[in-house]
């Protein structure tokens, strides 16, 4: 008699609940030393609700498909040179430092989804970590090798892990990720499976995504859309560790309140590097960084955490500040890249007469009276050949670790926003209040900041001048500095022909 | 608050003054002039004369905007770490209680940046 065929359900219950047990011979404290000291409380791992829902055969099935299709347009992508087909070189500045700054976050996730996969009590949540943990790795996969034939043709993308680990402004994503790496596993998925992945990862693949398309990089598309599933998945179990750990116990709610105001906070600084990239990066930006946040977080965060408020759970603090900053903070992170990018891994270019049309209509109470006269002055000043890159090394806050170039957009959008506190005899400087608090709440963590600057100062990184540091961060002279004259622009001209028109300001 | 942490928590201060080979670090800020989008960070030694600070470390970045050379020194306002602040020139940083990681911020009236938009 044939054995009867289980459910899609009972299926995957017996591969995740039915593969655990009571551990006998050693304490279950033992074998999983690290979900207690958070102070998070779970009453029965059990109440979980799988997230995913998918058994291990039907993943490897669904993954080994999308590899196949992305593999095939990377083939044909590789020999038809779609690289000719974008709709500038100096749009490559955007995937320079996507594949430098997100990349290796994407391996992060990975290690940090693999210790949850073994380290979480529940055999549920275990399982819904590994899947993910997986999903993570082939995802900076994916991203390497489609990014690798841009490697073939163009400087910069040479060596994005050495450079995570060195570079002043990947410092910020790196920073980002070994927060989230050396807290608990409880900490650890709040930070990237909910602050990061459900609430504000739309804002990071949507624009990027689109804006691949909008720019005729075909190659990026694709990895986006063979990512895309899987984000869903990693959002949905985002969701649902929030309610997990809220339904378990009512003392963890604080706990869980706090993670959220400080990832939310953490995630949405590093961000500003995506604003940038959407606002000034992209030759064609489908929507502003704006015209996204409103949309991504004002709207869709705002119906989540009202669904969540059954909970108790209320929106992260400073989200006003947030949502205030979004008229600024691309604007800000872009003046810093002009203004220190020969020591930029990617070119930089001020924004076009166009370009700056289009900031004025989407920055109508900002654009015109606050940047576009930096922009126009720097113009001036390179059309004039008196434009210098800036000689000093910036302040750099000590949580976020952005050079402190954000202003107190509420009341004086022209003030940098100072915030400084001590702790055991020195200083330390923030760039907001959101970063000043997540230094007072765990001071002894942020006193061991990495701080490029100061690194540079003490002697640690290859030299006391920048050719010695750019080496050390093994930026070649043909990776930096403006994009007009550039060996990009130079290979970009041979090709286009009498085709090339510029799609960038800035001359040298 | 402390680390909530598994186990005892090391914690390492890594910008203590001691690993600085005998400087320290000196952030400067000058207001209404956000072409330099951030203020400045500078390792320089404790016994440094404050007219130094200007003429050498600040010189050698602001020195690049039209208004440096327009500043009449005597009349700028000081602001370190949050204080009103009157420097004695030929005092050293330290005898001017600029220490490790002080923030100095200075406002130069009448000079408003390139065309009085605060660049």
């Amino acid at each position: 008699m044939a054995a009867k065929r289980l459910n899609l359900r009972k299926r995957y219950e017996l591969l995740t609940r039915g593969m655990g047990w009571e551990t006998t011979y050693q304490k279950m404290d033992d074998v999983f030393p690290y979900d207690t000291f958070e102070g998070i409380k779970i009453t029965d791992w059990d109440k979980w609700e799988d997230p995913f829902r998918l058994t291990m055969d039907a993943y490897w099935k669904f993954q080994a498909e999308k590899e196949r299709k992305l593999y095939a347009v990377i083939d044909s992508f590789a020999q038809n040179n779609g690289q000719t087909n974008l709709a500038d070189a100096s749009y490559l500045s955007a995937i320079k430092l996507f594949i430098t700054g997100v990349t290796p976050i994407e391996y992060a996730a990975h290690r940090g989804f693999a210790h949850l996969g073994r380290h979480f009590r529940g055999d549920g949540a275990r399982i819904a970590c590994q899947m993910q943990a997986i999903d993570e790795l082939r995802h900076q996969q994916t991203q390497v090798h489609t990014i690798s034939h841009y490697n073939k043709h163009f400087d910069g993308l040479h060596d994005p892990f050495h450079q995570f680990d060195r570079v002043w402004y990947l410092s910020v994503p790196k920073a980002f990720s070994e927060d989230a790496l050396s807290a608990g596993p409880f900490e650890f998925i709040t930070s990237i499976s909910f602050a990061f992945e459900y609430v504000l990862t739309n804002l990071l693949f949507v624009p990027f995504m689109s804006g691949a398309a909008y720019n005729g990089d075909m190659a990026t598309v694709t990895f986006g859309f063979s990512a895309q599933s899987d984000e869903s998945r990693h959002m949905t179990l985002g969701l649902e560790i929030i309610k997990f750990m809220l339904e378990q116990h009512e003392d963890n709610l604080p706990i869980v309140q706090r993670w959220m105001d400080k990832h939310f906070w953490r995630a949405y600084r590093l961000l500003a590097l995506v604003a940038t990239m959407q606002d000034y990066m992209l030759t064609n930006s489908p929507m502003s960084w704006k015209e996204a946040w409103d949309v991504y977080f004002v709207e869709n965060g705002g119906a989540l955490f009202e669904d969540l408020s059954r909970y108790g759970l209320r929106m992260p603090k400073y989200h006003e500040l947030a949502t205030a900053e979004a008229d600024h903070i691309s604007h800000q992170v872009w003046s810093v890249f002009c203004s220190l990018g020969n020591a930029t891994g990617f070119h930089t270019f001020l924004p076009t007469e166009e370009k700056m049309a289009w900031l004025s209509e989407k920055y109508p109470d900002t654009f015109d009276k606050y940047y576009r006269p930096r922009f126009e002055y720097w113009a001036k000043q390179q059309a004039e050949g008196t434009f210098e890159f800036q000689k000093g090394l910036p302040l750099i806050c000590q949580v976020c670790q952005v050079p402190m170039v954000f202003t107190e957009v509420q009341t004086d959008p022209m003030q940098i926003s100072y915030r400084v506190t001590e702790h055991g005899g020195d200083k330390y400087h923030f760039c907001s209040d959101g970063c000043k608090d997540i230094f007072e709440h765990e001071p002894e963590k942020y006193v061991q900041a990495w701080l490029p600057v100061h690194q540079i100062y003490q002697g640690n990184c290859g030299g006391a001048t920048i050719p010695e540091v750019l080496e050390w961060y093994k930026f070649t002279p043909e990776d930096v500095g403006n994009y007009i004259g550039s060996r990009d622009h130079a290979r970009w001209q041979e090709w286009k022909g009498d085709a090339a028109v510029d799609k960038t300001g800035s001359d040298v | 608050m402390a680390v909530v942490a598994k186990d005892g928590y090391v914690d390492i201060v890594r910008d203590r003054i001691e690993n600085f080979h005998g400087n320290q670090l000196v952030f400067v800020g000058w207001d209404d002039h956000l072409l330099f989008s951030a203020a400045q960070a500078f390792p320089l030694p404790p016994e440094m004369p404050f007219q130094a600070l200007i003429s050498d470390a600040m010189a050698s970045v602001f020195k690049d905007h039209p208004d440096f050379k327009k500043i009449d020194w005597s009349t700028v306002q000081w602001v370190v770490d949050g204080e009103k602040f009157k420097p004695k020139m030929d005092k050293s940083l330290r005898e001017n209680g600029v220490g490790h990681k002080s923030l100095i911020r200075f406002k130069t009236p009448g000079l408003k940046g390139i065309n009085g938009t605060r660049l």
